[in-house]
């Protein structure tokens, strides 16, 4: 049975930028792309478990504070010629507000 | 049609509880009952009657006193350039032509599913064998205080329209008045626009970055704003409203930064939401909207509902095209006919304020989407369309949008366009006049005169005589038919154009390196580029620019954030988002997510009351170590990103500011104690490196950069691989550029000798500032004079005499906006949710 989790409002999540929260224990990043879509990953790069929320948002993609590895938002998947994978989760809006879908798919986490 | 006597449309008689309560029915006519007079209500009827104009019996409720009008078009009579006469979309013929009954004025207000009928305000009660609810949206009205003050408006209906002239009317009289327009969507924007063109001033007030967001993406958006602003409307984005103000009616709004703005009419146009009131109380199944099925048909088989208070498969739709698919639909159902509806996928052809824009589908791209973006800074013009697997799924449109309807067409069609992906941004006269499969033959097939290059009004012919003459290379191209020597959007068809004159001879290769993938030009020509155009933020750089993508990437941002600071000290605004981490949270992370933070020490000095707030600190926050750099400070380690602002403020209680020794910019000044305590010492090193430290800090750079004051020759600041090192001697300053101790180490370069410390500083001031201007974006001074030679420095700083003064003039002048303290602001709550976990709402 899958449940929706309230997490705010798509005002408080700045454009281009992230917000954390922590789920059963696992740190989950909540972007805000430029055109408004909003992803849910799980905040650990690939690559040395980077925290993405703190990385620059281009497109839909983020580039991790560490060591500039670029992750697709909606895959969670690492581009170029990086290989690796972040545990995305499901987001829906309605209206203003933000639902996450919970428990968390963590089968493939990193 | 023989059925007569039902055309009430008289507000009068339709007030009074009447006795058509079961009126004449024939057996074999159902009676339909729609509630909502508008777009969507009258529309649905109009398709049944085309179907079967004798199937039903039919009665529609409005809570309006008018008949069916066209509400898109209230913006053109608010405007005055219709008239209501002229958006009435069926008189009162109409509705007794086809023995229709109007209700006008008189709400539904509940409805009694067991029973079979609904109640209007008025107390008239109306039986049903199908019901349909048309009801519409409501405006939102955002909570804020003074929201119900007279002189509030939504843009809705008539009603508002008549508000909004009689606001205008009363300002002219007092010789102008002043409006707000809460919401920069395209109801807000036509709000403004119409206000304006009746004489008001108006401010618009928006709380996303850029303008219509929804519809638009933010480089559409930033142009949108800049035109909209050119004909004097006030445009205020990231505006949050805190209230609205006044005694016994509206004075003015005030934001959430205090600013406030007089008006005396406020039009709040933030959005709308599917009006379901009376769907719910009537126990119909209701989400965002009220929830239908394929035909319209609710959770209730004899109630229907259409138009923008339905839910359809999650979606709710705004827009008029969804609306016909629905009306169709509905239609064909309730003649038996089902066809059923499965969504619609929207456009939006505007015009706002007369400037053309167009967005269709999802343009927001995402995983496995391209963009392919075209930029047009001389004609205005921003195109972009979204491909995946090599089908349109979205496209934005700014300036021009003759080939919205081509693109979207394609979109729904869900056509392959790998075919003509390379021309597929020129529009579908270029796509399909030429040789659609290859680029090359398509740019081969235009005619002579045929025009290359915008900016400069080069046609294909005079591009390739001077291909023909000898200019073979696209700089060559460049210098002598100017062609791409511009904004450079055409470079892509002069090499085209290379290739095809010159065949295997023409080579391809470009010498200059782009700034990164999203442009063409080298980070020296955006420089450029953003002084010589007065270049004032980073979306009207990459309009201007021709970037080939929407909002850049984690290379170009930071370096454009950077040049503009430097172009326009003061004046820019930083943007937070195009920063890296450490200097968006003004602290170092570190590989385990945690952050060091490093309070500045002027000149490596310290005090018993900064070391016990540092000790202070490391124990409340459980720092785990405390480390003295290579810049003598000492960095605290180990600290949650949810305890900085506490660390700041524990550190800015005890006097001490950001050491920056996370930023692009200047980190520390090393010092040697100098004559005051060595005996070899010959000046007060540490005294000038504290001087020189207060003069420098705070200065955003292109990369790190280090300072150190060595007392004497023997050099135990390590003055000489520093970007700046100041040597002591006995008879002055020898003064150092260009070193550096990192991966690849270099010592300095003599620059000159001085006499004075104030004379060092001004050097040091000096040469800080041509660096500043001068260098690439991540090029720290070692690179940059290897690049530029130790001479191009030299004579830059000393052939003439006025260098020196007036770069150390304008690097103080930036000084001036750079000095502020970031932990200080954030102490006292700037972006201080940023550094709080989201909360999971209740259930």
């Amino acid at each position: 049975m899958q449940d929706w989790l309230d997490i705010g409002t798509l005002a408080d999540i700045p454009v281009q930028g992230a917000r954390t929260l922590t789920l059963d224990g696992t740190p989950i990043a909540v972007f805000r792309t430029v055109d408004d879509h909003v992803f849910a990953l799980v905040d650990r790069c690939p690559h040395k478990g980077g925290p993405l929320s703190q990385g620059i948002v281009h497109g839909h993609a983020v580039a991790c504070p560490l060591h500039n590895w670029r992750i697709a938002l909606a895959s969670g998947r690492a581009q170029g010629d990086d290989h690796g994978c972040t545990p995305t989760l499901t987001v829906r809006r309605d209206g203003e507000r933000i639902l996450l879908a919970h428990p968390l798919p963590l089968a493939d986490a990193a | 049609m023989d059925f007569e006597g039902f055309a009430k449309v008289d507000f009068e008689e339709a007030l009074e509880p009447s006795a058509f309560d079961d009126g004449p029915t024939l057996p074999d006519r159902q009676h339909l009952v729609v509630v909502g007079n508008g777009m969507a209500g009258c529309r649905a009827i109009e398709e049944l009657i085309a179907r079967d104009a004798g199937r039903y019996r039919v009665t529609i409720f409005g809570a309006e006193p008018h008949v069916n009008y066209n509400r898109i078009m209230l913006s053109p009579v608010l405007a005055g350039e219709k008239t209501f006469d002229e958006i009435v979309i069926n008189g009162h013929d109409w509705y007794a032509d086809h023995g229709i009954e109007l209700i006008a004025g008189d709400p539904v207000e509940t409805i009694d599913r067991a029973a079979k009928t609904v109640t209007a305000r008025s107390g008239r009660s109306v039986g049903y064998d199908k019901l349909l609810l048309a009801t519409g949206s409501d405006p939102f009205i955002i909570p804020v205080p003074g929201k119900d003050l007279p002189g509030v408006i939504t843009f809705r209906d008539m009603n508002d329209v008549d508000q909004m002239l009689a606001a205008a009317e009363a300002g002219r009289a007092k010789g102008g008045g002043a409006a707000v327009v809460i919401g920069g969507g395209l109801l807000g924007l036509e709000a403004a626009h119409g206000l304006s063109l009746r004489g008001m001033k108006v401010t618009v007030i928006h709380l996303a970055k850029t303008l219509m967001e929804r519809q638009l993406d933010e480089s559409a958006g930033w142009l949108l704003k800049t035109a909209l602003e050119a004909r004097g409307q006030v445009i205020l984005t990231e505006a949050n409203t805190a209230e609205i103000v006044g005694d016994w009616r509206v004075e003015g709004v005030r934001l959430a930064d205090g600013t406030l703005i007089p008006a005396s009419l406020v039009v709040m146009a933030v959005g709308i939401r599917p009006a379901t009131a009376l769907a719910r109380t009537a126990g119909l199944e209701v989400g965002r909207g009220i929830k239908v099925d394929d035909h319209m048909v609710t959770s209730d088989p004899d109630v229907l509902a259409v138009g923008e208070c339905v839910e359809h498969d999650g979606q709710v739709y705004g827009l008029v095209a969804p609306l016909w698919d629905m009306c169709r639909s509905l239609a064909n159902g309730l003649v038996d006919r089902h066809s059923g509806y499965r969504g619609s996928v929207t456009s939006t052809k505007l015009k706002v304020s007369g400037i053309d824009v167009f967005s269709a589908g999802d343009f927001a791209g995402g995983d496995g989407a391209e963009d392919i973006v075209l930029r047009d800074a001389s004609r205005g013009i921003y195109k972009r369309v979204v491909v995946r697997d090599d089908r349109i799924v979205g496209a934005v449109l700014y300036g021009d949008t003759a080939d919205g309807s081509w693109y979207f067409d394609l979109l729904k069609k869900g056509e392959d366009v790998s075919a003509i992906r390379d021309v597929l941004i020129f529009g579908q006269a270029f796509a399909s006049g030429g040789g659609q499969a290859d680029p090359k033959a398509a740019v081969a097939a235009l005619s002579d005169d045929a025009e290359i290059c915008g900016c400069n009004g080069v046609t294909k012919g005079k591009v390739c005589q001077s291909i023909v003459d000898g200019a073979t290379s696209l700089d060559a191209v460049r210098s002598t038919c100017k062609a791409s020597a511009s904004c450079g959007s055409c470079t892509g068809l002069v090499e085209q154009l290379l290739s095809i004159t010159l065949g295997e001879d023409y080579g391809g290769e470009r010498t200059v390196k782009t700034m990164c993938k999203c442009t063409s030009f080298g980070h020296d020509d955006v420089r450029r580029e953003i002084v010589a155009q007065a270049m004032r933020s980073i979306p009207e750089v990459m309009q201007k620019l021709h970037w080939s993508t929407p909002d850049g990437c984690s290379s170009c941002r930071p370096a454009l954030n950077y040049y503009l600071l430097c172009a326009l000290p003061g004046d820019y605004k930083d943007d937070q988002q195009s920063r890296f981490v450490n200097e968006r949270m003004h602290a170092n992370i570190q590989k385990d997510g945690t952050y060091s933070v490093v309070p500045r020490m002027w000149g490596g000095l310290t005090s018993p009351r900064e070391l016990r707030a540092i000790a202070d600190v490391v124990e409340k926050f459980n720092a785990p170590m405390v480390k003295v750099t290579g810049g003598q400070r000492l960095d605290i380690f180990g600290i949650r990103k949810e305890d900085l602002p506490a660390v700041w403020a524990d550190l800015n209680a005890a006097g001490m500011v950001s050491g920056h020794a996370y930023g692009k910019s200047l980190r520390t000044v090393k010092t040697c104690v100098g004559s005051e305590w060595c005996r070899f010492g010959t000046q007060d090193s540490t005294g000038l490196g504290v001087k020189i430290e207060r003069m420098t800090w705070g200065s955003w750079m292109p990369h790190k950069f280090k300072i150190a004051v060595s007392g004497c020759p023997r050099n135990c600041a390590e003055a000489t691989i520093k970007d700046f090192g100041i040597v002591c001697v006995d008879s002055g300053y020898e003064l150092h550029v260009g070193g550096n101790g990192g991966i690849k180490v270099r010592a300095t370069d003599l620059l000159c000798k001085v006499a004075t410390e104030e004379e060092a500083m001004e050097v040091c001031a000096a040469f800080v500032q041509l660096y500043r201007e001068q260098a690439r974006y991540l090029e720290r001074t070692a690179p940059w004079i290897e690049r530029v030679g130790t001479d191009h420095i030299k004579s830059s700083l000393l052939d003439d005499p006025e260098a020196i003064p007036t770069l150390a003039a304008r690097f103080r002048s930036s000084q001036r906006f750079m000095q502020d303290d970031p932990w200080e602001k954030r102490v006292t709550g700037e972006d201080a949710h940023l550094h709080q976990p989201l909360l999971v709402a209740a259930q």
